[in-house]
């Protein structure tokens, strides 16, 4: 009796709490669609709103969708190589490189941003080029990538792999494109996941390297949610979940296979 | 042997002269040119000496605490919970409780907005009540309530994780020898999830003091390290004073980072 008594108050405080991450959320997509979010949902649906940012922000969706695609090319084409020798020699040294990679993470992106414009700024053609923000992104986000296929590559007998094919004649670049690319391919999709969704929502790092002719997405939010009505920023808001969740949950769907099937199998457990 | 290591060193190149030339030279540059300005070398002390900038020091440090402090007891409860208990509907909420992972500051601040706002839902519901409206969505209250909301999710699956990895048979012993539910919680569960708590506390800490996006939405002059250094780079054009603040801010961070993992890899070890 007791034991319910307390499942039932656990129960009802992470609904709570599921109440406080998503009610906001509900809130924020019914006044993007609503006509007067002051007078409530009476005054009527409408897209109105969504078209408004369509015509004003355009550009920064697109913006951040190329950004974001560029930061996963580059963090593919560096990130791989660089999981693929950390994963070969663990040594002092490598740990240091992958702590070292992990630094743009753990400092403030407004650090890392102030770092690079006191650096480059003066380089006007590289400091007001999309190219600017690119850097940024993939110091945020190369380390996401390299754990992620490291994470893999340390899972599988590499070493047994390459040897088997090294002694049948296979060379580095035979090896590496027909062993350890398809082997680490979970990583790889994982990595490229994590990669896009981040890219699209970095803004503490972007907010100073962007100019007014090179928006991102996030930046337009922050503008949008500075200047102009509540219906406008909640239907940019709306644009923006569109564009992530599909990345979500496949990402969700990537982190957790077990657990789904741990669901199906311990349904009956209480 | 050394052709291997040749080609090792070759194919970390690209990744090693990205950073070098973007993160590790503009970092030195900036520990310099925060260096540069009218205070000289004083500037990194200023942080401490200059009464306005340490107090910002200490309310970024009181609500990144609270923060931590509030989400770790709500994930660890929440967590464990949904790692124990398998119902119908269960994924369904930890997938809306994971779901705001991948929201930038700038969206969690306009949902602390549509929460505690000037139109939003918590001043509406207290108007009606009592008549007055609550709003308390642009001040720390505000921020708080917002690096709560960005980091319940990434904590949660860490606990759900770690959680899934205690023994239910200890909690079973306890039980069976008279341990009530409180002393289960306090001997059993929390000192098997500590090092979870710390990393992912570790975490929740680091982003709290270093977020930035949240404060910019909410309200530009919540007196927060951030915030301060912002309005040093842009309206005062202070780089030097905003490149040393930032240098510090910076270090803070990582330190706190370094010092939860060597703490929770040590009490992993212990534990096994």
């Amino acid at each position: 009796m007791k034991n319910r008594w307390l499942f039932s108050l656990q129960l009802g405080f992470t609904l709570l709490v599921c109440a406080f991450l998503i009610v906001p959320v509900i809130l924020s997509i019914l006044a993007g669609l609503t006509v007067n979010y002051l007078v409530g949902i009476e005054s009527g649906l409408t897209l109105r709103w969504v078209y408004a940012v369509w015509d004003g922000y355009r550009d920064t969706i697109f913006l951040s969708i190329g950004l974001s695609l560029a930061c996963l090319v580059v963090t593919l084409l560096i990130g791989i190589p660089t999981a693929y020798v950390l994963a070969k020699r663990q040594s002092g040294l490598t740990r240091a490189i992958e702590e070292l990679l992990v630094m743009p993470v753990a400092v403030p992106g407004l650090a890392t941003a102030l770092a690079l414009i006191v650096t480059y700024g003066s380089l006007s053609g590289f400091r007001t080029s999309w190219a600017f923000i690119l850097v940024g992104h993939v110091l945020f986000t190369l380390p996401f990538m390299v754990r992620s296929v490291l994470a893999v590559l340390m899972a599988i007998d590499l070493k047994t792999l390459e040897e088997g094919a090294a002694s049948l004649g296979a060379g580095f670049i035979d090896r590496f494109r027909d062993i350890v690319l398809p082997n680490c391919r979970t990583g790889i999709l994982a990595g490229s996941l994590m990669v896009v969704t981040l890219s699209m929502g970095e803004f503490n790092m972007t907010w100073l390297l962007h100019t007014p002719f090179n928006k991102t997405l996030p930046v337009g939010l922050a503008d949008a949610y500075a200047s102009l009505r509540l219906e406008i920023g909640s239907a940019y808001t709306l644009v923006f979940f569109l564009m992530i969740v599909p990345l979500l949950l496949a990402l969700q769907a990537f982190a957790q296979p077990r657990q789904t099937k741990f669901v199906a199998e311990d349904d009956h457990h209480d | 042997m050394r052709r291997e290591t040749q080609r090792l060193i070759l194919l970390l190149l690209p990744a090693g002269i990205f950073f070098a030339g973007f993160f590790l030279i503009p970092m030195a540059e900036l520990f310099v040119i925060g260096g540069s300005g009218k205070t000289g070398w004083s500037a990194y002390a200023a942080i401490l000496t200059d009464k306005n900038y340490f107090n910002s020091l200490l309310a970024t440090l009181a609500v990144a605490s609270a923060t931590t402090v509030v989400t770790l007891i709500i994930s660890g409860i929440s967590g464990v919970f949904l790692q124990r208990h398998k119902f119908p509907g269960n994924a369904a909420l930890v997938a809306m409780l994971t779901f705001p992972l991948a929201f930038p500051g700038v969206v969690i601040g306009f949902m602390v907005i549509m929460l505690a706002g000037r139109q939003g839902l918590i001043g509406q519901i207290t108007e009606f009540v009592t008549g007055d409206k609550v709003v308390f969505a642009y001040s720390m209250a505000g921020l708080f309530m917002g690096y709560v909301y960005f980091s319940v999710p990434r904590t949660i699956l860490t606990v759900m994780a770690a959680a899934e990895k205690l023994d239910p048979k200890l909690e079973e012993a306890a039980r069976s020898l008279g341990a009530s539910p409180m002393r289960v919680v306090r001997d059993v569960i929390i000192p098997g999830l500590k090092p979870a708590f710390i990393s992912a506390g570790a975490i929740c800490f680091a982003t709290a003091v270093g977020a930035f996006g949240t404060a910019f939405t909410l309200a530009t002059r919540i007196n927060v390290l951030p915030m301060v250094i912002y309005t040093e780079f842009t309206l005062s054009a202070n780089i030097a004073m905003a490149a040393a603040l930032s240098f510090v801010l910076g270090a803070v961070t990582w330190v706190v980072l370094a010092i939860a993992r060597t703490a929770a890899g040590s009490t992993v070890a212990a534990a096994g």
